[in-house]
């Protein structure tokens, strides 16, 4: 019996596919979330648009509020640890929970390298902006990409941007002579190896969800028919007027994205979204998706 | 196969893809199933991993668990759940309480084998095949009891992970995850009539 392997930890990964994976803060919303269709929850402190307004440094949450989270919900929960702190992951590790997204939305503590994850039997979700990103992640042993987008804004532009450059960089691989791929490789400073299994399967070894700036059903609908296998949505959801409304329409409109009727049906009645932010309200330095590389 | 078989593949949420293409490898015609409507004309259904509160609740909408049932019932549909979709089959889920299709004289304990830090492979003897079947288990559930006429397939360390009861499967792993297609291959020539 072999335990933590890559399989059991991309195969995980495959299980969230045509699910939406929500952003909470207490056991009450978990179980909202739950209760919604969520296929996993994500265990924080501060929705992205809180730690926005706030400031200051932004760190891996409590132990107490992730484990009681985890006791409130019988669907897997994630939570997030800065970029390069291994040693916060050690700890999320040994709490026991079911996937860790080494993000941006929280403040990097290494602003060169990134966790070594191969070391760990849980498995990882990391953020991308483009292919090259997404490549050198999963060499560092991520079991699950996402797209950066621009997290706490309630603007879909970063992460609609961030997909499509994954996907089209997808097809322009796709259509490559074997004998242009190190060349690829070396431009897109990712592995050999992984670009070759782009060129021959035309899609990333592991799933790749969308994330940041989610939040309508028909933003999670948009990035589906991009071509991302599930969404994340952090402050979309609890940063609404009816969360359990919007919640659960979210869902529907993921499994049902290619389907304009069902999308209406959901679409109606949820009340206010969450106000959003537009990027060029942004300062450089306020945008988390430069956070990484 | 002479004749391609009609299979579908439940396509509300999970790793649906996986069953898709492997069925497809196999020479069936796989259609993805999210309304009833697409039930028509199978001869089978495969019903994925993923998340069974998710799978169970998205079910439940537009008629779609009631239209498996029928189509089961009245004598056709061959169905096939793996980890969450065998959770969906089950007659009984212990602990929790959530919308399944609940047609298999069995029942389940959700995550039975641990969290996802627990989750593992390993090498299955499964009855009717010549040789193990390497086997992932994800966060996966056990079969806790099996009614009259349930025939054991696979037992991982004495626990039951794969039942077959007339036209049903459950398998508590996930056979869409490793190369190996022998199961889907038996599912087809012997489950599925058409």
């Amino acid at each position: 019996m072999e335990k933590g392997t890559l399989r059991v930890k991309t195969g995980f990964a495959e299980m969230f596919k045509g699910g939406v994976i929500m952003d909470v803060t207490t056991p009450e919303q978990a179980k909202i979330a739950e209760e919604a269709g969520a296929v996993a929850v994500m265990a924080l402190e501060r929705v992205p648009a809180d730690i926005r307004a706030q400031g200051g440094v932004a760190r891996m949450s409590d132990p107490k509020v992730i484990k009681e989270i985890m006791a409130a919900v019988s669907i897997p929960v994630m939570a997030k640890v800065r970029i390069g702190h291994f040693a916060e992951a050690m700890i999320l590790e040994a709490l026991g929970v079911d996937f860790i997204d080494e993000s941006e939305v929280l403040t990097p503590a290494d602003e060169e390298h990134h966790i070594d994850k191969w070391a760990f039997k849980v498995p990882f979700v990391n953020g991308a902006r483009d292919l090259g990103e997404a490549l050198r992640r999963i060499a560092e042993g991520s079991a699950m990409i996402r797209t950066k987008g621009e997290a706490g804004t309630g603007n879909v532009v970063e992460a609609v941007r961030h997909a499509r450059n994954v996907m089209k960089a997808i097809r322009r691989i796709q259509g490559m002579r074997e004998d242009e791929l190190m060349a690829e490789a070396k431009n897109l400073q990712a592995p050999y190896e992984l670009v070759r299994y782009v060129h021959e399967h035309g899609r990333l070894p592991v799933v790749n969800f969308a994330a940041g700036g989610v939040a309508t059903p028909a933003d999670a609908a948009l990035m589906m028919h991009l071509g991302m296998d599930g969404v994340f949505v952090g402050s979309g959801i609890f940063k609404s007027g009816d969360p359990a409304r919007r919640a659960r329409a979210i869902v529907r409109a993921v499994t049902h994205y290619n389907d304009p009727e069902i999308l209406a049906e959901v679409s109606e009645d949820l009340g206010e979204p969450m106000v959003g932010i537009n990027l060029d309200e942004l300062s450089e330095e306020e945008r988390m998706a430069r956070r990484g590389w | 196969m002479s004749e391609a078989k009609n299979v579908g593949v439940l396509a509300l949420q999970g790793d649906f893809r996986e069953h898709k293409q492997m069925l497809e490898r196999l020479g069936a015609r796989v259609r993805e199933v999210r309304l009833p409507g697409h039930l028509e004309g199978l001869g089978g259904l495969v019903v994925p991993g993923g998340e069974s509160t998710t799978i169970g609740k998205l079910a439940a909408e537009y008629g779609l668990d009631a239209a498996v049932r029928e189509a089961y019932q009245a004598g056709g549909l061959a169905v096939w759940g793996t980890c969450a979709g065998a959770i969906w089959m089950a007659r009984e889920i212990l602990d929790y309480r959530q919308p399944h299709l609940g047609i298999m004289d069995i029942a389940v304990r959700r995550n039975a084998f641990g969290r996802q830090v627990d989750s593992f492979e390993a090498d299955l003897e499964v009855e009717g095949l010549d040789a193990p079947f390497r086997a992932v288990f994800i966060r996966a559930p056990e079969i806790v009891r099996v009614g009259e006429g349930v025939r054991v397939r696979a037992r991982y360390q004495g626990r039951v992970v794969f039942a077959e009861q007339d036209r049903l499967w459950a398998t508590a792993f996930h056979p869409e995850l490793t190369g190996d297609d022998r199961l889907h291959r038996e599912f087809l020539e012997r489950l599925v009539a058409s």
